[in-house]
């Protein structure tokens, strides 16, 4: 019924301002067909905007929205060939589950017995059949959520645009409502944009995920990308649970060092006046005789199916994730390590990533100082990690 | 044996927190209206003579009258002219005041400011507006090179200028009924009807006033109970004339009772405006209720 064109959706320097306060800067992205999109960010990022004024639903302040090869900047949403699923479902409280689903439909004079086959056909998909007749009121909030994917689905629009839809949800309900819209995505091979707050919605449903901050994209990659390729310091710190660990390093003779932990250098000089990035589950603990950072158990946290453990740094705290349950008992002084790769380094001044490579420092660190200094000689641009060096 | 006194004692308790209310309703609603009926059962004593209890005479007096017919003819086109134009005005106002528009709030203000005026004096500017020679509307009029009609000395134009000054009072008010649930509507509602491309005009009947309904539902009775209920500005403007073309029967109650001394024959129709009242409440709620959706 449409070719594979009319269904990308493509973003040029879109802007929305109140006033002078700019809700979105510039945002630019290209959304291809069957695609899953989300927009990801905290609350006041600009993501809803941003989908509003794809929807329609908010005048652009200046850029430029095309829907396949139709410039749709200025058409009313009703042209837009787009369904959209609200946050509060927005389900007209005075109508029937049936007639809620096919509102849409009777706007567009779709005649009866199409409007009926459509329905059953619809009411089956998402699992409603029973409750054609109930009112809104008297549906639990996952069969509210349902009807409002109805509404959208029938519509036969081929792109679904979802604002939040699953934040009112419980938790174990979210779970369900989640493989759900996958998997009916999958199948209908729907174009779906998703705004969501929530880092598991956007990791386990999204082939791609666009972070936004204070109305910028961040980054705009695979949820794999934004979890090993933090594009900035605020992408490494959204993503993940607990966050990423985030400690600025200072220079000292053999590299950059963790705040306030002499012993031990972890990087090469120019990382210095940079912040390391770990995450909890890169971080392993050993015992105080091994190699590596030492630091000081602070406490743990026992959360069943692993443990996040509190350590002092030098000046910093980290957080690790170890796997079940993992008692350091009385045992306070320990050393930790990590691989070369799971560092991350971001600039102080405005987050972005810095490209450079921290020391294999497992091997070596804080045993030889003689070793040390003949190691750190070697280091250039962290192309090389000195610490597996001889 | 223990359960039923604590049972008993818990019906006193209820009783006592509803004995308040129920003496004042008593006091001033329900001891009156009973008065009243018995009052319609009897003839008014002349001279100091008690009461003479005459049974259903006044009613059958009432259905003879003339001038009750005509009064009663002429509240039913009151309420007939002022209901449904006050009303269609008020949520015309409230859709209007609602959207998007500069200086809203003063437009608000400025729409309810005849509902705050008392009735006589908003009896009294649409006075000097009607006013045959010096009035607004005729020097208007004069200006145009028509001459304008008597708007209350006419008995064919009257009632009418009655109506229209009463609308003009009335549709203010239930205009604040209709902004409130108004705003009660969650505004996605409207955003979901535009990704469907549903028109303005469809979105309002087929959703926009099914959720007004328990407010129109409201203002209905409200304006049932106004149009029998409020006859201050009879008082200013006409007085009933010019030959009970603009009597009320409200007013025609007052008349009997306080100027013909007739308050046996006032009590009768009063009894009859009740059940009329009643009778015309019980059928809106039935056939509306069930078609309401409270939310």
């Amino acid at each position: 019924m449409i070719d594979n064109n009319s269904q990308r959706i493509r973003l040029e320097g879109v802007s929305k301002t109140w006033g002078n306060v700019p809700a979105v800067d510039q945002a630019s992205f290209e959304v291809m067909r069957g695609e899953f999109v989300i927009l990801l960010g905290p609350s006041g990022c600009g993501k809803s905007t941003t989908l509003r004024m794809i929807a329609g639903l908010e005048r652009v302040s200046s850029g430029r929205i095309h829907i396949g090869e139709r410039d749709v900047t200025t058409l009313p949403p009703g042209d837009r060939g787009i369904s959209m699923v609200f946050q509060s479902y927005a389900l007209f409280p005075h109508l029937s589950v049936a007639d809620n689903i096919v509102f849409g439909l009777r706007s567009r004079k779709v005649p009866k017995p199409e409007r009926r086959e459509r329905l059953d056909k619809v009411a089956r998909l998402v699992g409603l059949e029973t409750y054609l007749d109930r009112k809104p009121a008297q549906l639990s909030g996952g069969q509210r959520q349902r009807v409002a994917l109805a509404r959208a689905i029938i519509s036969e629009h081929p792109i679904c645009l979802m604002d939040e839809p699953l934040s009112n949800l419980d938790a174990r309900l979210r779970g369900e409502m989640r493989r759900e819209i996958k998997a009916l995505q999958k199948r209908l091979g729907m174009t779906v944009i998703y705004v969501t707050h929530d880092q598991v919605e956007a990791m386990s449903m999204g082939d791609r995920v666009i972070l936004m901050q204070d109305g910028r994209l961040v980054q705009d990659g695979t949820p794999g990308d934004l979890y090993n390729r933090p594009a900035t310091a605020f992408a490494a710190s959204f993503i993940g649970s607990p966050a990423m660990n985030l400690v600025p390093l200072v220079d000292s003779r053999d590299g950059a060092i963790i705040d306030g932990e002499l012993r031990c250098a972890i990087a090469p000089h120019e990382a210095a006046g940079c912040q390391l990035g770990i995450r909890p589950e890169d971080i392993h603990v050993q015992s105080a005789t091994a190699p590596g950072v030492p630091a000081e158990v602070l406490d743990e946290e026992y959360l069943g199916a692993d443990t996040i453990v509190r350590l002092r740094v030098g000046a910093q705290e980290l957080r690790a994730r170890l796997p079940g349950v993992t008692s350091l008992g009385s045992q306070t002084a320990c050393r930790l390590q990590w691989i070369p790769a799971a560092a991350h380094f971001f600039a102080t001044e405005d987050g972005r990533r810095v490209d450079l490579q921290g020391y294999d420092f497992a091997a070596a660190c804080g045993r030889d100082l003689q070793q040390n200094e003949a190691r750190t000689s070697t280091a250039h641009y962290g192309t090389n990690p000195p610490g597996v060096n001889p | 044996m223990v359960i039923q006194t604590s049972d008993r004692r818990l019906q006193v308790y209820g009783a006592l927190l509803l004995l308040p209310a129920a003496v004042l309703l008593g006091t001033f609603a329900y001891l009156p209206t009973v008065a009243t009926l018995i009052n319609s059962l009897f003839l008014p004593g002349f001279r100091g003579a008690p009461p003479e209890f005459v049974g259903l005479e006044n009613y059958a007096l009432l259905i003879e009258d003339r001038t009750f017919w005509k009064v009663a003819r002429n509240n039913l086109l009151y309420a007939l002219g002022t209901i449904p134009t006050a009303i269609a005005l008020a949520l015309g106002m409230a859709l209007f005041v609602n959207g998007r528009l500069p200086g809203r709030g003063l437009v608000r203000m400025a729409y309810f400011t005849p509902t705050v005026l008392p009735m006589i004096a908003a009896a009294n500017i649409w006075m000097f507006f009607y006013a045959p020679q010096i009035g607004l509307f005729n020097t208007l009029l004069g200006t145009l090179g028509i001459t304008g009609p008597n708007w209350l000395g006419d008995p064919s134009v009257a009632l009418t200028s009655v109506i229209v000054m009463t609308v003009w009072k009335e549709a203010g008010f239930f205009m604040i009924f209709y902004l409130a649930a108004l705003q009660s509507i969650p505004p996605e509602l409207e955003e979901a009807a535009d990704l469907e491309g549903t028109s303005r005009w469809s979105f309002f009947w087929r959703v926009t006033f099914p959720l007004l309904m328990p407010t129109t539902l409201f203002v209905l009775i409200n304006a049932l109970i106004n149009a029998v209920r409020v006859v201050d500005h009879l008082f200013i403007l006409t007085k009933g004339g010019p030959n009970n073309a603009t009597n009320l029967l409200l007013y025609y109650v007052y008349e009997n009772a306080f100027s013909f001394f007739d308050r046996t024959y006032a009590a009768t129709i009063t009894v009859v405006i009740l059940l009329v009242l009643a009778v015309v409440a019980t059928i809106k709620f039935r056939v509306l209720d069930p078609r309401t959706h409270y939310q």
